[in-house]
């Protein structure tokens, strides 16, 4: 066939004559106009709805699925989130609970949440593009849209971005922001959340200020090279030092660091003694024990597993670290060289000192400092250590003379989680998606390029998706939903005890442990209402000689070996001051709970309430292992406390186990009254 | 057509892994041929959708006399999502091949499947994946539950299990809680053992926990059954 213009080319049987050409162009406009029906017809997510029909067909309930189905393009649009979401044109199972046993995707049912489905729309919380119409345009990036569907993995990180405060249902996420102020994150990244509030850092890291009264150069040096040799818990990155980088910087360090308030007793005393025989060692450890340092303190196990708590430092090989006379200063009066430390003022005297300090000198690691061996530093080498310091950063999470703390350091992550993937630089060998670049800055930060400074962390893989999951809930999205959605983050009221109480409270250190009006640690009760709990008496002896009160824990509290005077002060001030509003603590009299009510009361306990499930009467039979031992409770508590908590636990101590029983208020009286009774008088006490 | 191009590009990924994994240790020789594939540890594990599990997954292979065969390939597949770091490698010196697995995207019941001996021996692991749901019910029993229905006991954590007559019940043991209907369920964690005609020392949550709650709870005690809870849906 001839395609030029001749005779007989497809060009004149086309268009040769008006009519031809009219013939022609009418067939051609009207394919053109079927185009577009047609791509309707045949597209994808029609075919979606037509297997979704037969799906259902094969169902019991198909009248009813057949009757939710509504055919054609779905929208489900709230103008004021910037919702639009065309997802469930598609995803038509979504909520149809008899399809729960339906795995073929997009049928599957979703499964339950605290939101209904369409309160949100779908793109809030799984990303990708809610308006496409097609499957790879609303799940993948394309050049157009460049969001992608959120992996599962990271699903939490949507709640994060309204839900700034810790939500029950979203452990990862709740332990990732955890994990940004206890690694110290946010000592160099800025990271300011929705409702305007700026993260802090939860970790402590030590004043470096008087660095030299507490440690050798030797030991900075090891430590600066990698601290995870020294402790295998450490928070301290590994910046990935050479020789001498560290050397220069341990040089720095020793070069700056100036006289602390132990100077003079310091300087007073004699070079260390020669090490503890075994008698004494054997005394020490009992004494750290009896002290319960491990409440805070970890220590490897001879099978190499960590015991102790994690709010102080690891001491494991604590005796190759420290200088000997400074470690019974630091016993004596940690205040004196750190003010902002948590560790108490135990009152211990001078003999007790020698005790746990000699114990734990003994702890050594004699394969940590064998193979440094420094020279007097130069002043060149001082002054590159110096430089090291500020090219590094170590003043945004230390206190070191003569440097200041940098002002934005490292990049701002306030907006991290919504990136944009233009700006993002992956190396080789990183899945191009934002969870996987984050996931590897964290894991090898100086994979990104030479020169990069970010030191590696040790993080557990849990950690790392957990500290991913908190970077991703960090979204601009976040930031521009309506402000009423917000649930704001919690901070810690600033709440201080006055007077001398108040100082003896600060100088124990109670907050560490114990929390009180919104401020403080959680390893402890809540004192906020202790007054209105326990008895004048019980409390003095109580804080003279603290026996657990629960058997099962091994944290407890320690003896601080106080006055009579400031147990004196300390029992005024709480009984006063640590009231609830919600009741009287004198509103029972203990002589209106007579016997008859006791022995009904011990009826209940043993029977309808079976309190001794978890709270023990007479320990030689009871055995419940879970609530306080209760053979002194009537020496303990105020009546009308146990009144109160039997009628509703939680409302005097949110999250406590204890259920609500609903219990009426005769049970409640009874109850109370058998438990005012029992005033087992031992030696050691019960416990 | 988008499903199977998604499923050939995960076959793709996979056996992309597969090659990396297998490529430093090719199996030589008879002796590298398994008889029998056993699982050592990290059998029945429960983690939340698309995360790691805690414990690693321990595979042992044996030859016909029982004694363990060092250097035998084992490769590892699951169902869509499932991930392992390797899929594929050589047993130990001691004959075991040790996976870190990643749980699918969806929650539920999900196997892995593990080849050795050019896939002739089989061994297959049972794992759960927790959704949302799951996973707040799995917090709401280690604060409320776990101390008296976890047999094991933690530093942390004292066992009170042995201490009960009669003694609670394991959330897994799915023969006991099988047995009991999802609103029998409900009631007993709601109004307590009396309410079902059980032991007080079971005491109510009703009143401490949310409907939703007590939900979620019964949902995570489904999810972990062993053996597995099956609901019956209304399939023609």
């Amino acid at each position: 066939m001839t395609t030029g213009n001749g005779p007989g080319s497809l060009w004149n049987k086309l268009f040769g004559n008006s009519a031809r050409a009219f013939g022609s162009m009418s067939v051609i406009l009207l394919v053109s106009l079927a185009i577009a029906p047609a791509k309707d017809y045949f597209s994808e997510w029609r075919h979606t709805q037509n297997e979704y029909v037969k799906l259902i067909r094969t169902r019991a309930d198909a009248v009813t699925l057949q009757r939710h189905v509504e055919p054609g393009l779905q929208q489900i649009w709230h103008p004021e989130l910037g919702v639009v979401d065309r997802c469930t044109t598609c995803h038509l199972g979504e909520k149809e609970a008899s399809l729960g046993d339906v795995t073929q995707q997009p049928f599957r049912k979703h499964p339950a949440i605290p939101h209904s489905l369409t309160q949100f729309g779908c793109v809030i919380c799984h990303r990708g593009q809610g308006t496409a119409t097609t499957v790879h345009e609303a799940h993948h990036s394309t050049d157009a849209w460049e969001e992608p569907l959120l992996p599962a993995n990271y699903i939490e990180a949507s709640c994060g971005q309204c839900h700034l405060s810790a939500l029950r249902g979203t452990p990862t996420l709740n332990e990732g922001r955890r994990l940004l102020g206890r690694e110290g994150c946010v000592h160099c990244h800025n990271i300011k959340l929705a409702d305007g509030s700026v993260m802090t850092p939860t970790d402590h890291p030590p004043d470096l200020g008087h660095i030299a009264e507490k440690t050798s150069r030797e030991w900075m040096f090891a430590w600066i090279k990698d601290p995870q040799a020294y402790a295998a818990s450490a928070t301290m990155p590994n910046f990935g030092f050479s020789d001498e980088d560290a050397r220069d910087v341990s040089a720095f360090l020793v070069a700056q660091s100036t006289p602390s308030a132990y100077a003079p007793r310091l300087a007073a005393k004699k070079a260390a003694t020669a090490t503890a025989d075994a008698d004494a060692l054997t005394a020490g450890a009992s004494l750290y024990g009896q002290s319960f340092c491990a409440s805070c303190h970890a220590t490897q196990n001879a099978g190499g597993n960590l015991v102790g708590g994690d709010l102080g430092p690891e001491l494991t090989r604590i005796g190759s670290k420290v200088k000997p006379e400074w470690l019974e200063e630091w016993i004596r009066d940690p205040v004196g060289y750190f003010p902002a430390t948590e560790m108490p003022h135990y009152r211990f005297n001078d003999q007790q000192i020698g005790m746990v300090a000699g114990y734990l000198k003994s702890k050594t690691d004699g394969d940590l400092l064998a193979n440094v061996h420094l020279e007097e530093a130069t002043q060149k080498q001082i002054d590159h250590g110096r430089s090291l310091v500020l090219e590094y950063g170590c003043a945004s999470c230390h206190q070191i003379n003569g440097v200041k703390k940098p002002e934005n350091f490292a990049p701002d992550l306030s907006r991290i989680g919504s990136k944009p993937f233009a700006q993002l630089a992956f190396p080789a060998g990183v899945e191009h998606t934002l969870p996987d670049y984050l996931t590897s800055k964290i894991t090898k930060p100086r994979g990104f390029g030479a020169g990069l400074k970010m030191p590696k962390f040790t993080l557990a893989p849990a950690q790392v998706d957990a500290l991913t999951t908190s970077l991703l809930a960090l979204t601009g999205r976040a930031n521009s939903l309506p402000a009423n959605l917000r649930v704001a983050s919690e901070h810690e009221s600033q709440y201080q005890p006055a007077g001398k109480a108040g100082q003896l409270i600060k100088d124990l250190r109670c907050f560490s442990c114990h929390s009180f009006n919104g401020r403080g640690g959680s390893m402890a009760p809540d004192l906020s209402w202790e007054g209105s709990s326990v008895q004048r008496q019980w409390l003095v002896e109580f804080l003279k000689n603290p026996n657990t009160l629960r058997p099962a824990l091994i944290r407890r509290m320690p003896k601080f070996n106080l006055s009579d005077a400031d147990v004196n002060t300390l029992t005024d001030y709480i009984e006063t001051v640590y009231q609830s509003p919600a009741f009287d603590r004198d509103g029972i009299s203990a002589a209106s709970l007579t016997p008859q009510m006791a022995e009904e009361g011990k009826q209940l306990f043993y029977s309808k309430y079976a309190c001794n499930a978890c709270h023990m009467v007479d320990p030689q039979k009871d055995k419940g292992y879970i609530g306080p031992v209760l053979s002194q409770a009537g020496l303990r508590l105020t009546p009308a406390w146990i009144y109160q908590w039997l009628k509703n636990p939680q409302e005097l101590r949110p999250g406590t186990i204890e259920p609500n029983q609903h219990m009426d208020d005769k049970d409640a009286t009874a109850l109370t009254a058998y438990i005012m009774t029992l005033k087992l008088h031992t030696k050691q006490g019960a416990n | 057509m988008k499903n199977s191009s998604m499923v050939l590009v995960l076959a793709f990924a996979m056996s992309g892994c597969n090659k990396q994994a297998s490529a430093p240790a090719a199996p030589v020789g008879a002796a590298n041929a398994g008889a029998a594939l056993v699982e050592v540890s990290g059998g029945k594990q429960a983690t939340r959708i698309g995360a790691a599990l805690e414990q690693p997954v321990v595979l042992q292979v044996n030859d016909a006399q029982g004694a363990a065969v060092a250097g035998a390939m084992v490769t590892l597949s699951g169902a869509k999502g499932v991930k392992f770091d390797p899929a594929s490698g050589a047993t130990d010196s001691s004959g075991q091949f040790t996976a870190q697995v990643w749980a699918p995207g969806a929650g539920g019941h999900f196997q892995i499947v593990a080849l050795t001996n050019a896939g002739k021996v089989q061994a297959k692991v049972d794992q759960v994946a927790l959704g949302y749901e799951q996973v707040l019910g799995r917090q709401l029993s280690t604060q409320y539950c776990a101390r008296c229905h976890d047999p094991e006991s933690t530093p942390e954590r004292v066992s009170n299990m042995d201490n009960l007559d009669p003694k609670p019940h394991a959330f897994s043991d799915g023969e006991t809680y099988n047995k009991i209907g999802d609103s029998d369920l409900i009631a007993l964690i709601g109004h307590g053992g009396p309410a079902l005609n059980k032991s007080a020392s079971m005491p109510p949550f009703g009143y401490t926990l949310s409907v939703a709650e007590i939900q979620a709870l019964a949902s995570y005690i489904r999810a972990i059954a062993d053996p597995p809870y099956t609901r019956v849906y209304a399939n023609k």
